[in-house]
């Protein structure tokens, strides 16, 4: 076993005096300086990047807001109107808070659909990609309580409704209602341990965020070919090729982002949680936060209360087997023709849900949400894995080098087949 | 180019999901009227003249039951009057203060600093004396209406005698753009009711256009230095994004 300081290579006799003692700068140097990377990497790639910037803006903003922030009942709304017109730019920080959740879901979602799309989720990945499904659950928790602490009309009835779906559960459901309450209803102990959970969840993220990428650095990137590296020709150190390519895409990242804090903030968000909060009045059409839509076509679609908790539920657990229920060998869709068309289908059906959530659940919208509901699981616990074992792949490529280096076109067919079960 | 496909197709992506927002909330059924206010757009500022008219608007009529708790006096500076006319307002109304040295609450002529006067002392007032219904807070009201400050004008302008058949219950008045169609505010703007001190002619649409400007700057107050900001950010973004992408190309060309 070794022990003594660590042999450092730094010239920088304090970073070296340093790095003896505690190798965070080799660490540093290992994982983000010359990390072998799959040369391949499109700009899908750098939405993990994206996510992380997105979790650190998320975390400065919200402590800032805390600063000026009561969580009391009767003073939160008039709280945050405070920190819009008499905190130094109060409203910045409020806006970016607030749209910053509807970005760090888009740039979620579009991670997660490139782990679908170049089958990230598979072996030896799986459980990375678990621990990214638990960091997306945790994301929708902590979104789902900052919500609700502007105490606005939407604050009040989303957090009802939400709360109100743990009754689903039998014999012991109305109680854990009121104990997740704190009272009787929605009140102010509610309001007090929403703004304590939402202030600690976000560093929950982060330790998971943590493992998420310490499991990365083991398995090493997937990449568009969906192919392992065979060797140095195939891979690049991640500083600077990657560190400039994370950079050109963090830039157009900022820039949407831009548009929505500066020129349409209030968009995304629902004009009635500009109204306080008032438990008499319930307004006409009850709606989440965007990002939540999907979930919530879901829970309306089924006619029973505890169904459609349960299938809600498992609409985000069935991406923890994910991994099993696919049983193709072949990670690319780039690769599976067939498997590549029910995915967009799948992805169609999720807008779908998306747009049907918003609206009330009556009429055609039950009959339109149960088809993309059926199609959701459709594909994940039928299709997929019977696709593993009927559809005929395409001709994986011998390496990731080859074809970069023929100028990333399409392949020509058989030109370089190679059997199947080798992949 | 791959790289091209790839991100027209994560622009697809966003384009949905941002195209998601309109449809969040089944707003009002009946198409606004097509007006154009002085902030709209990227470079779009408050009409100074406008806001001032509106604020007449709000004291003179709106003030009698609706609140707008969230502005103080002071804020009056921000569309253009002087400390003095501000001072001035303010010394007009009689608030609450206290308790003084003896314990006592007393009443004083209101400053700068004092929030605006509320009209009634709480929502059961409000609702008591406007039979029972309640006149909202109006400090947020174009944020807090879908449609914003179109459908506030539209309300406002929007009040007809009711269509052949349509029966309206006591003591509700027909407004074309109201969801439901009944509301309880009697048509507050008529023609000539206000003596504008610029001399303008009080007409409805007048008065309506002034008092929106006027509650959209107090809903947002932040506005143009958020929009002036704006433009600065993108312009700064748009320069570092091409610099970027010059030493992106560059780091890689060794590759390619």
């Amino acid at each position: 076993m070794a022990t003594g300081p660590h042999t450092s290579e730094f010239k920088n006799p304090v970073v070296r005096w340093i790095d003896a003692r505690l190798p965070v700068f080799t660490l540093m140097q290992k994982e983000y300086g010359t990390f072998p990377t799959p040369r391949n990497f499109n700009y899908f790639w750098n939405f993990g990047a994206l996510a992380m910037v997105t979790l650190v803006i998320m975390i400065a903003t919200g402590i800032f807001l805390s600063m000026h922030y009561t969580p009391h009942v009767h003073y939160a709304f008039d709280s945050v109107e405070r920190i819009m017109r008499d905190v130094n730019y109060g409203w910045l920080l409020r806006y970016v808070h607030m749209n910053g959740a509807s970005m760090f879901f888009i740039v979620v979602f579009i991670h997660i659909w490139r782990g679908l799309y170049y089958g990230s989720y598979k072996a030896p990945r799986e459980l990375l990609w678990m621990l990214g499904v638990v960091i997306f659950l945790l994301m929708m928790a902590t979104a789902f309580m900052g919500y609700v602490l502007p105490w606005g009309q939407m604050s009040f009835w989303g957090a009802t409704v939400i709360t109100n779906l743990f009754s689903a559960i039998p014999l012991i459901g109305p109680d854990i209602v009121v104990w997740l309450w704190g009272g009787f209803s929605v009140d102010n102990p509610t309001l007090n341990r929403f703004f304590s959970l939402h202030y600690l969840l976000p560093f929950v993220i982060v330790g998971v965020v943590f493992l998420h990428i310490a499991a990365l650095h083991v398995t090493g990137s997937n990449n568009p070919l969906g192919i392992d590296p065979k060797g140095p020709q195939d891979t690049i150190p991640f500083h600077p090729y990657y560190t400039i390519k994370d950079s050109v895409g963090l830039v157009v990242y900022f820039m949407v982002f831009a548009v929505l804090v500066f020129f349409m903030p209030n968009y995304l968000g629902h004009p009635d949680n500009y109204i306080p909060a008032n438990p008499l009045v319930t307004p006409p059409h009850i709606v989440p936060e965007w990002y939540f839509l999907p979930f919530y076509a879901i829970l309306r679609a089924v006619p029973d209360k505890l169904g459609g908790v349960v299938l809600m539920f498992a609409s985000i657990g069935v991406l923890f087997v994910l991994p099993w229920l696919d049983t193709s060998p072949v990670r690319s869709m780039r690769f599976r023709p067939v498997a590549r068309i029910f995915l967009l289908l799948w992805t169609v059906s999720f807008f779908v849900l998306m747009w049907v959530g918003a609206k009330p659940a009556e009429g055609i919208y039950i009959t339109i949400a149960r088809l993309a509901t059926a199609y959701y699981f459709l594909y994940f616990l039928v299709i997929l894995p019977l696709l593993g074992r009927l559809e005929r792949p395409l001709p994986l490529p011998e390496s990731i080098a080859l074809p970069v280096l023929r100028g990333g076109g399409p392949l020509p067919a058989g030109a370089m087949s190679k059997p199947m079960e080798k992949a | 180019m791959a790289v091209f496909r790839t991100t027209l197709k994560a622009a697809a992506l966003l384009a949905g999901l941002l195209s998601a927002g309109p449809a969040l909330a089944a707003g009002p059924t009946v198409p606004l009227p097509d007006v154009r206010f002085s902030f709209d757009g990227i470079f779009g500022t408050y009409d100074r003249a406008a806001a001032q008219r509106g604020f007449q608007v709000y004291k003179e009529t709106c003030a009698a039951c609706h609140a707008m708790r969230q502005l103080s006096y002071r804020n009056l500076r921000e569309i253009g009057l002087s400390e003095a006319e501000v001072r001035a307002i303010a010394a007009t109304v009689m608030v609450m203060d206290g308790p003084n040295d003896e314990g006592q609450m007393f009443e004083r002529p209101a400053r700068p600093s004092d929030r605006f006067r509320s009209p009634f002392p709480n929502e059961q007032a409000a609702r008591a004396a406007n039979n029972g219904a309640y006149p909202p807070d109006l400090s947020v009201i174009t944020k807090a209406r879908e449609g914003g400050a179109r459908y506030i004008y539209a309300l406002l302008t929007g009040y007809t005698d009711p269509p052949e058949g349509v029966e309206l219950m006591e003591g509700m008045y027909y407004n074309a753009y109201f969801p439901g169609h009944q509301i309880a505010m009697a048509p507050p703007l008529n023609e000539g009711q206000i003596e504008f001190h610029d001399g303008t002619q009080a007409t409805v649409e007048q008065m309506a256009r002034d008092l929106t400007t006027f509650l959209a700057w107090a809903a947002e107050p932040e506005l143009e230095q958020r929009k002036r900001m704006g433009v600065r950010v993108l312009i700064f973004l748009t320069i570092l994004g091409g610099l970027t992408y010059a030493v992106k190309r560059r780091v890689w060309s060794d590759l390619h």
